[in-house]
């Protein structure tokens, strides 16, 4: 089993049975705690309803956060990078063959100097 | 100088190929320019199998003189196959795209971009 | 006697049945919808099990040539050749099966996929035929040791794959990105040949192992050689001329884009080949070594950092190929700039080889099982915007089990395979120089973050009014998916024996050049 899994890095080894080993135990300590727990959960009740301090609950197509409202923080942050990158893309036919051949054409140049 | 000229014309026709890819904005005109650097590289392939005073390589009767290379021969049809097959296929986008988009301008071909 | 047939003639059988096969799927479409079915289903299948057992025999007894046209196929210079390899010769060493096998297992998920998900589609002959082209041109590409024969099989490999993109036209959408991708590799496809004109002009050869053993390194070489990499790079989407990868991928039917990624890695392994088999020892290993690690790195980067703002969720899958195919590169490329130094070579040079190959392997399956994914919630939603879809976790159970093993994969989380691959890229590139290795880290943590956002906003959330009568994606869709998924958690838990039995050989035929030689010519 260990020459099945073990990965020899070089630089160390990796052993996915191991690692697996430790998971299965963090998780029965996990479920041995939440067994402690006191059990008062009654589905179809007051209880499961979302409350919003009092207000009605929004249509649920308003609650949800598309995915384009997350990590606006990071775009934002590195504005000076994205203004920079976004528009290279611009989706122009010859732009993409100007990149390919000017990456070509130095590719030549460096390859040609050495 | 002489047995040059089909080398450097091969390279003539090839930059002009290049020019009109990067610098023509209306698609079948980028297409024209692929065509030609395809016929560039045709000559290239031909040209490189060529040699003075020598006969078609057929050897069913033939005179004890040098023969061309027929190897090239072979590769330029391949070529010129494949070359019809993607200039169709290029042809027959273009003629759908200006049917759904109402232009073949590589300015306005461009709905997928960032 | 069959047995023996069918092994002996591998390689040739392996082409020789898609092909047959994608040109016979119009006829036998005339008979009915169901019996095309059976046809392409048997077709692959069988084209399969030939790969597999062909990649069986060669990582048992070593590489396989197969000789066109020759009396005895095994032998690479007949007696009536004059001892010079004038026929095509295909040439499988265990890099060569190491791809067929991804060609092999990624072909026969896809095929299942696409039997439900292009059911309700029209003109479904030409794209049967078509994806079986695709499979042609991929399994050429990596068996031949020809290199003409490889331009043939590049070109149809991008011919068939922009065909396919733009099958569904989508209001022109998906035209537009089938003519940037036949465009753009096309011109790479004129390169190539522009490259292998000049090689036959100063070497009068074609196949791979003359040219290599004859090779010179002179300035026309250098020609060819930037001919080759740049665009056999750009064909494999790297950094800075990936942007028709975006387009072709995120516009391509679901099913296709999941084998337009193996599509890419020919063509990655192109580049390989090119510059290991063909140039190698003639090589200044530095200088090409670095090049690819710059690519690699620009790659990893661009590509991560462009997948986290887009909110179409194919698009930005792609970006991750982008930036996956950047490890690759990283990690062979590493290999490459210290092939000449043997002590390094030796203590992290081959692991990083390991790794890139490895991550070859890897990355077809967990990239190919999100696309699947994706391509799953589009059939059910007909949408891919991030901004629309949610809730989708609530009736799509089993594409969100397949998605977030995908995604914890591609994000190397342990214990799944990218985990695996990444691991032995991290730790032998920081031996080669830290940075690269604290690039590698950071990107995939963003790719974590992206994949996080991913999540959300397609599964997460309550269940929409609009996507209210929305089914789990149909059998044959989610038994592709699962075929993907199990093999990518398959490859994690066991990755040493993954690496021992199939990526190691790759590695080492990959870098040993005089080994290659002497497979064909016999040790001349």
């Amino acid at each position: 089993m260990d020459i099945v899994a073990t990965l020899v890095t070089g630089f160390g080894f990796w052993n996915p049975i191991i690692w697996l080993a430790v998971l299965a135990v963090a998780l029965v300590i996990a479920y041995l705690i939440w067994l402690t727990g006191e059990s008062s959960y009654k589905p179809g009740t007051e209880q499961t309803k979302p409350y919003l301090s009092g207000n009605p609950e929004p249509a649920k197509q308003d609650v949800h956060v598309g995915g384009g409202h997350l990590y606006w923080g990071f775009t934002e942050a590195m504005r000076g990078y994205y203004d920079r990158i976004v528009p290279l893309h611009t989706g122009v036919l010859t732009d993409y063959l100007l990149w390919f051949f000017g990456i070509a054409a130095i590719l030549i140049l460096i390859v040609g100097l050495i | 100088m002489y047995y040059n000229l089909p080398f450097i014309i091969a390279a003539v026709i090839a930059v002009i190929g290049i020019g009109a890819m990067l610098f023509r904005r209306n698609l079948i005109k980028v297409i024209m320019g692929l065509s030609l650097v395809e016929a560039a590289v045709n000559l290239f392939l031909v040209a490189l199998g060529y040699r003075m005073d020598a006969i078609a390589p057929i050897f069913t009767n033939a005179p004890g003189t040098s023969m061309v290379l027929p190897t090239v021969q072979a590769m330029t049809l391949t070529n010129i196959v494949i070359g019809i097959a993607t200039t169709a296929l290029l042809l027959s986008f273009t003629m759908i795209i200006y049917k759904k988009y109402g232009s073949a301008n590589t300015d306005t071909v461009r709905k997928l971009r960032g | 006697m069959n047995g023996d047939f069918i092994i002996q003639n591998a390689p040739a059988l392996l082409l020789a049945v898609p092909m047959l096969a994608a040109f016979a799927t119009p006829l036998i479409g005339r008979l009915g919808s169901l019996a095309r079915n059976i046809w392409v289903i048997a077709a692959m299948t069988l084209t399969s099990a030939i790969g597999l057992l062909l990649a069986y025999d060669v990582f048992t007894a070593g590489t396989v040539l197969y000789t066109f046209g020759a009396l005895d196929p095994a032998s690479a210079l007949p007696l009536d050749s004059g001892g010079i390899p004038v026929r095509i010769i295909f040439t499988v060493d265990a890099m060569s099966a190491f791809m067929v096998i991804i060609a092999a297992i990624s072909g026969f998920a896809v095929m299942l996929y696409m039997m439900a998900s292009e059911a309700k589609g029209s003109g479904k002959d030409g794209f049967y035929a078509l994806f079986l082209l695709l499979i042609v041109g991929i399994l050429g590409m990596v068996c031949t040791g020809d290199i003409f024969n490889f331009f043939v099989f590049l070109e149809i490999n991008s011919l068939a794959g922009a065909a396919l993109v733009a099958y569904r036209v989508d209001k022109g959408v998906a035209v537009e990105a089938g003519l940037k991708y036949a465009v753009i590799s096309t011109i790479g496809g004129l390169f190539v040949l522009f490259a292998i004109a000049l090689l036959y002009g100063q070497y009068g050869a074609l196949n791979m192992a003359v040219i290599a053993s004859s090779m010179q390194y002179t300035g026309l070489d250098k020609i060819a050689l930037v001919l080759f990499l740049s665009a056999l790079a750009m064909k494999s989407g790297a950094v800075p001329m990936h942007f028709w990868t975006p387009d072709a991928y995120s516009m391509a039917p679901g099913s296709i884009t999941a084998l337009l990624v193996v599509a890419s890695q020919a063509s990655l392994y192109g580049v390989f080949r090119v510059v290991f088999t063909l140039y190698n020892v003639a090589l200044d290993y530095a200088a090409v070594g670095w090049i690819i690690i710059i690519l690699g790195v620009l790659s990893m980067f661009v590509g991560v950092t462009m997948a986290l703002v887009q909110k179409d969720v194919k698009r930005l899958m792609a970006y991750h190929a982008v930036s996956q195919t950047g490890y690759m590169l990283l990690g062979v490329g590493v290999g490459l700039a210290v092939l000449g130094q043997q002590t390094a070579f030796d203590t992290f040079g081959f692991v990083a080889m390991e790794g890139g190959i490895f991550h070859i392997l890897n990355h077809a399956m967990y990239k190919g099982l999100l696309f699947l994914t994706a391509g799953a919630i589009f059939y059910r939603t007909g949408t891919r915007s991030l901004n629309k879809l949610g809730g989708l976790g609530h009736s799509m159970k089993w594409t969100m089990i397949f998605f977030i093993i995908g995604a914890l994969a591609i994000a190397g989380i342990p214990p799944f395979n990218g985990f695996a691959s990444k691991l032995l890229i991290y730790e032998s590139v920081f031996l080669f120089n830290p940075v690269l290795s604290i690039i590698a880290m950071v990107v995939s943590i963003l790719t974590l973050a992206s994949f996080v956002k991913v999540f959300h906003a397609i599964f997460m959330g309550p269940k929409q009014p609009q996507y209210s009568d929305v089914q789990e994606a149909p059998l044959p869709m989610l038994v592709g998916m699962a075929i993907l998924a199990v093999i990518t958690i398959a490859f994690g838990i066991a990755p040493g024996l993954v690496v021992d039995s199939i990526v190691a050989p790759a590695a080492t035929a990959l870098a040993d050049q005089g080994g290659y030689i002497a497979s064909v010519l016999g040790g001349l």
